[in-house]
């Protein structure tokens, strides 16, 4: 029987946005609870968020984005994965949202949307319960 | 000896009443601290202030070493400027917004840039998708500036300018817009953030490396030293410092740790101290911990004016002033029970006046969702004018002063803040310490330390993870950026490239590359001509990186 490998999670920062206190904060939180945590440091596009995910062989992505640009960032992030048949990898993330626009980027396929003030162990609990590690085809 | 009969009496009283009361009703905590983790005890006495000196460590306002501020009659004579930080959308939203502003009391402006615009990109690049206007106001061009002042007279208003790797392109955009309403460099008043070490330490809005990005804050200070006597060069911040996680301590420490390399800096490039030193101003923090904010700045004005005399031997007073603004804290405000944000701005903002602030922004209770709308920014301000005109605080100087808690803890902040301080010198200074990765590893052990003491509820924050309320409705409005705005500036950009004399504007770029590549040039004039030029800011940012390269995050958790 093959051993199941530690869930991998890419935490990233797309675009210009510099908040980075939560993005870190959560990554050491994921960390500590275990996962193998992969952190793209500041200032990612896109395409480059989804190349480190296919080059880490990562079962989620986090993104932090409290820019105001999410409506933006998560479809495009969704559909950059759909093209690349990756779209199975777990997309969660967290920041300045307003509740408005969960539900459209819930349709675009992101898993969960943490608003501030969420425990540490209310995020750690819910990778643990939704993130598996993916399938590898061979 | 008076202090000996304190000491027997206190000692008694210790013993018999205090630790008898405990061991019959243990105290709510073992450990009483700040929210930045500094011990607190139950009493404070003269034992706590062994070897205090009147004049020599608190004094009189105005007087070396200011700890009690540095006007002699603070808000008696006039009151600290009421300064609300805005821009959002277009040009012409926040022009309007400004005038309503003005209109309403408020007595100085403060921009807030779109991130393409903070980060020297214009509005058609890749990475400024889905960011346009979402911050603050996109700026591309001087046009975006001749209508964002649009019926603004630029010498009666000053202007604050959250800027700073493009500082030095927005800030030609303030002087020739100004031109353009005939009002002189001399005329006009304002500020730049134009403070590069504390991105690289906390906020990370960076496009250089460390050294060209210095390389540009000194051309803007020599420039201005010469040219625009009313400016004020560098606001040395420690606001983002604290916002990444930073305690208290560390964001005194760090900050004037800038300000020293941003004082060596002006002395290198053959400024006399006196001539630059008075335009620097600071920006704090204002967090929830009432009296840790109150000492940190009264700590931190009788630190600068040690180093600033006593280091660099600076001889006019206004050289040892810390001027500061104060923003209140972003990161204490919470999603949940928005209303609950407006009494923690008000505790904050009463902590900023106590602790002497020059200028203040308070911010609105619906910023953790969104950018505020208008009803949240005039609770914000009239949150201001009632601490000014109600609560009786400006009456007389530096109230707190002379209380055996205010005074020690003013004293331990000062000694904590100088370990630090000394470390980095030992290190070579803030920019090799920058480079190690020091202070940024120090923040984010911080910033994580108190989200665990939130988690096993060692802090409370009311609404987060005490007294929650299941299933709440958000009770306000939120402010949506119309994504016209988008479409609106980069039509305008385009228009501004087919209009202008694009020959000129290639040339001057490549002035600028040649200057550039020279570190004895001051990049400012050649800036200006490209600005009133119409070059974009991308253009000139991107000419520049091309000489100087950039900068990518080391990353570290």
């Amino acid at each position: 029987m093959a051993q199941e490998r530690k869930v991998k999670i890419l935490v990233a920062k797309p675009g210009l946005d510099g908040h980075d206190r939560g993005a870190k904060v959560v990554a050491r939180a994921l960390r500590d609870a275990g996962f193998e945590v992969i952190y793209t440091g500041l200032h990612q596009s896109l395409e480059q968020i989804v190349e480190s995910a296919i080059e880490e062989d990562v079962d989620a992505i986090g993104i932090s984005i409290l820019s105001g640009a999410h409506n933006y960032v998560f479809p495009t992030l969704m559909e950059l994965l759909r093209k690349e048949g990756m779209d199975d990898i777990v997309v969660f993330g967290g920041g300045i949202i307003p509740l408005d626009d969960i539900p459209g980027l819930k349709e675009a396929g992101v898993k969960e949307i943490f608003l501030p003030g969420t425990s540490l162990e209310e995020i750690v609990d819910w990778v643990k319960e939704n993130v598996k590690p993916r399938e590898v085809v061979l | 000896m008076a202090d000996e009969k304190i000491k027997e009496a206190f000692d008694c009283w210790e013993k018999d009443v205090y630790a008898k009361e405990v061991a019959k009703h243990p105290e709510r905590m073992e450990r009483f601290s700040t929210i930045s983790d500094l011990e607190i005890k139950p009493l404070y006495t003269p034992l706590d202030l062994e070897g205090f000196d009147f004049l020599r460590d608190v004094g009189f306002p105005g007087s070396y070493p200011f700890t009690r501020g540095v006007h002699s009659t603070m808000y008696r004579g006039r009151l600290w400027t009421m300064r609300q930080f805005a821009g959002f959308g277009t040009p012409e939203q926040t022009n309007e917004r400004y005038k309503y502003l003005l209109s309403i009391g408020q007595t100085g402006l403060s921009i807030a840039f779109d991130f393409p615009t903070l980060y020297g990109r214009d509005s058609d690049d890749p990475f400024s998708r889905g960011e346009i206007g979402k911050c603050g106001v996109a700026v591309d061009t001087l046009r975006d500036f001749e209508i964002i002042f649009d019926g603004i007279p630029m010498d009666k208003v000053t202007t604050s300018m959250t800027i700073n790797p493009p500082a030095i392109v927005l800030l030609a955009m303030y002087i020739a817009t100004a031109e353009q309403q005939g009002v002189g460099p001399d005329k006009i008043g304002g500020t730049i953030q134009n403070d590069m070490l504390k991105e690289f330490i906390a906020q990370k809005t960076w496009i250089y490396p460390p050294r060209p990005s210095l390389r540009l804050i000194r051309d803007t200070v020599v420039y201005c030293t010469n040219h625009v006597p009313k400016w004020n060069t560098i606001s040395i911040s420690g606001y983002h410092i604290r916002e990444a996680g930073a305690t208290a301590v560390q964001e005194l420490a760090f900050t004037l740790a800038d300000g020293i390399e941003y004082v060596k800096m002006g002395i290198e490039a053959g400024l006399d101290v006196d001539a630059f030193a008075p335009r620097y101003s600071f920006f704090f923090d204002s967090h929830m911990d009432f009296f840790e904010e109150i000492c940190k700045m009264r700590a931190a004005r009788r630190m600068w004016a040690k180093i600033m005399k006593e280091r660099f031997g600076a001889k006019n007073p206004r050289s040892w002033w810390m001027r500061f603004h104060t923003q209140t804290a972003g990161c204490s405000l919470t999603a949940q029970q928005p209303l609950n944000n407006i009494v923690r701005t008000a505790l904050e903002a009463m902590a900023a006046v106590l602790g002497g602030t020059q200028s203040l922004h308070t911010n609105s209770m619906d910023e953790t969702w969104a950018l505020p709308t208008e009803e949240a920014v005039t609770v914000a301000l009239r949150t201001q004018q009632i601490i000014a005109h109600e609560s009786g605080v400006t009456n007389t100087i530096d109230p707190l002063a002379g209380s055996y808690f205010v005074e020690a803890l003013t004293n331990e902040m000062e000694e904590k803040a100088w370990d630090y301080i000394n470390k980095i010198e030992e290190m070579g200074g803030i920019i090799p310490a920058i480079e190690r990765g020091y202070p940024q590893k120090e923040i984010i052990e911080a910033a994580f330390r108190f989200q665990q003491q939130v988690e096993a509820k060692e802090k409370i924050i009311v609404g987060v993870n005490e007294y929650i309320m299941e299933g709440e409705d958000l009770p306000i409005d939120i402010l949506k950026v119309d994504p016209e705005v988008e479409r609106v500036q980069l039509e305008r950009l385009k228009e501004v490239r087919s209009k202008r004399d694009n020959a000129k504007v290639k040339s001057l770029l490549d002035d600028l590359r040649d200057a550039a590549a020279d570190e004895k040039e001051n990049l400012m004039p050649i800036v200006l001509d490209l600005v009133r030029a119409y070059a974009s800011i991308g253009e000139i940012m991107g000419a520049m990186k091309d000489v100087f390269g950039v900068y990518t995050d080391p990353g570290y958790f």
